[in-house]
């Protein structure tokens, strides 16, 4: 069984990001870079699965700059087999991705296909749903455990109530939630030899996907700023400063 | 023009989110009808028909809608979806699953868990984490939005609204509901209480949990947790507050025993009020709190729950 993940490149995420004096967007000049969180869960997933013998590929593909083939590199080093760059300079959005991934669906026909939930800069968590809507497959959104049997995947999902299990069938697009796995880390020797694995550049233009923007970015501010407040000294003037000054018990 | 809402619930009740969900659906300014998919709804129809600003009820009351999985629910949606240019759920795990998919088959954009309406077409929406605030316009022709139920309020009461009920049942074979397992609270819930009071990684276990328990009875809260303490397996993940967990903003927000990082605050610092209690004076959550308080958790806990 073939296995898809895409990956986006993301702002790290230990760094707060910080709105250009303009408010035309976020700053991101030399702002330290990194693979989303929830799509090294998703890579990991996918490692898993073939190192349990279930899995018999795993093809990266990102779609992004040129910077974002060092995500793919990365992908590579911890165990996928191939990757997919498509490149544009364009800030595309979800229903954008969603469609040029099911072009390389379409060209790779992977089983199963596993996505984060969302990515920590944009926050949408709509790409994983959007493509298995224009694939016609099912969906496991928010994803901590997946278990594969006869044609079948059962994925247990994060839901607000407590936790959900849905059998979908095969092909399927899974999406991760924090406590799928915990990913690993690249070893020396497997960076290395992630540099001499396959990554094919295809032109996010040329696969024929309509790009024109639905939503436009009028204005991007910081949010309302909290002050710091006081520090009391002990419980006694706390339990006093919420009863007579914040009035909330 | 018309909106459709799709309302939250579990069957059973329906949850708050619905009612602040449509309070932003009438900032949209046209008029609103409801969306109701699931089993046996009973009463909830009366309910919704009496929320302000609710102009007609759909009820799907079938048992294919029981778990409001992401594929049926979308063909039930699509069904309904050619008279409506707006299409607007809350952002829970339900809505966040099936919300995307409607819009993709529609061939349009979705706008995830808008906080503010500006006019019919612009909304304002969280990014990084709510270290930004982005205001987007939609250029789609129709609309497919998800409501941060946290940032609107309550809408009134109403005399009741027409109730309809839809028949077209549309059973997806692509998934199917195997089990859940409900955490069972008689708490408020986490997204509803007026008082909220979590615990970190600084609890160190999930028996430590208990002193919360005290303090949250006193004063009527929820009780909610760091992704720590969720990772460590201390409590249950429905708990968790954070940019991927759930968004809160109650009176009141007591966090005992958590750093407070990026990704916590982003799900709690729109609270009235937060009292941080930590031991490490430079834990960046003091740098949000209106009181702290610097001390071992373990010794405050029970003063407080006496002091109350
Ligand atoms: C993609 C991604 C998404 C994330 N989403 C979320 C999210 O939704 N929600 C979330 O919470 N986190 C999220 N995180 C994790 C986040 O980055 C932090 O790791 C997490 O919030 C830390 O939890 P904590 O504050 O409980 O633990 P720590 O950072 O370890 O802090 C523990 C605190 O307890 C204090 N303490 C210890 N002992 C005591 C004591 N006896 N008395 C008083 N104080 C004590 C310490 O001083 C310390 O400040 C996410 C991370 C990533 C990468």
């Amino acid at each position: 069984m073939k296995v898809l993940v895409p990956i986006k490149r993301v702002i790290d995420y230990n760094v707060k990001a910080r709105v250009k004096s303009d408010n035309r967007d976020v700053d991101l000049t030399n702002v330290k870079m990194a693979m989303n969180p929830f799509c090294e869960i998703a890579i990991e997933e996918a490692i898993r699965l073939k190192e349990a013998g279930t899995a018999s590929e795993v093809v990266a593909v990102t779609i992004g700059p040129k910077a974002s083939q060092e995500q793919l590199r990365t992908a590579l080093a911890l165990g996928a087999d191939k990757a997919i760059h498509i490149e544009t300079d364009e800030k595309l959005e979800s229903l954008h991705i969603a469609k040029l991934l099911a072009k390389i669906v379409e060209q790779e026909s992977p089983e199963l296909v596993i996505l984060g939930k969302q990515s920590i800069d944009s926050d949408n968590n709509q790409t994983g749903q959007m493509l298995a809507a224009l694939t016609n497959r099912g969906q496991g959104t928010f994803a901590s455990k997946v278990v594969i049997n006869n044609g079948k995947v059962n994925v247990t999902r994060e839901v607000d109530g407590g936790l959900q299990t849905v059998a979908l069938n095969l092909p399927a697009i899974i999406t991760t939630d924090l406590r799928l796995n915990e990913p690993r880390y690249a070893s020396l020797p497997n960076i290395m030899k992630a540099k001499r694995k396959p990554l094919e550049v295809i032109a996010a233009d040329s696969l024929g996907v309509d790009l024109t923007p639905r939503i436009q970015l009028i204005s991007v501010e910081e949010p309302a700023k909290r002050t710091a407040g006081i520090i009391v000294e002990d419980v006694a003037q706390l339990v006093e400063k919420l009863k007579t000054e914040a009035k909330v018990i | 023009m018309k909106t459709l809402v799709i309302a939250e619930h579990d069957n059973g009740a329906l949850k708050p989110e619905t009612s602040k969900t449509i309070n932003a659906a009438v900032k949209m300014g046209f008029p609103v009808d409801v969306l109701i998919a699931g089993n046996s709804l009973s009463a909830m129809s009366s309910q919704v028909a009496s929320i302000e600003g609710v102009a007609n009820v759909l009820v799907a009351d079938n048992s294919v809608y029981e778990h409001q999985l992401a594929e049926s629910m979308t063909d039930l949606v699509l069904s309904l979806s050619d008279t409506y240019s707006h299409i607007v759920a809350s952002a829970t795990t339900t809505g966040k699953n099936f919300m995307p998919r409607v819009a993709a088959l529609l061939d349009v954009a979705q706008i995830s868990e808008i906080i503010a309406v500006v006019d019919a077409d612009t909304f304002k929406r969280p990014i990084y984490a709510g270290n930004a605030i982005a205001t987007v316009k939609s250029l789609d022709s129709k609309k497919v939005i998800t409501v941060r139920a946290s940032s609107f309020d309550l809408q009134g009461e109403q005399s009741a609204a027409v109730v309809t009920n839809i028949d077209t049942v549309s059973d997806s074979q692509l998934s199917s509901f195997v089990s859940v397992e409900q955490t069972e609270s008689e708490r408020p819930e986490l997204t509803a209480a007026t008082v909220v009071i979590s615990g970190g990684r600084g609890m160190q276990n999930g028996e430590n949990f208990a002193l919360l328990n005290g303090i949250a009875d006193k004063l009527g809260a929820a009780i909610g947790a760091s992704r720590a303490a969720v990772d460590a397996g201390f409590v249950p993940n429905d708990m968790q507050v954070g940019q991927t967990g759930k968004i809160v903003a109650p009176n009141l927000y007591i966090a005992v025993g958590i750093s407070g990082a990026i990704q916590h605050l982003a799900g709690m610092k729109d609270s009235k009020v937060i009292v941080a209690i930590n031991k490490d004076p430079d834990a960046p959550i003091f740098q949000v709190a209106d009181y702290g308080l610097v001390a071992d958790l373990f010794e405050v806990l029970p003063q407080l729950e006496n002091a109350l």
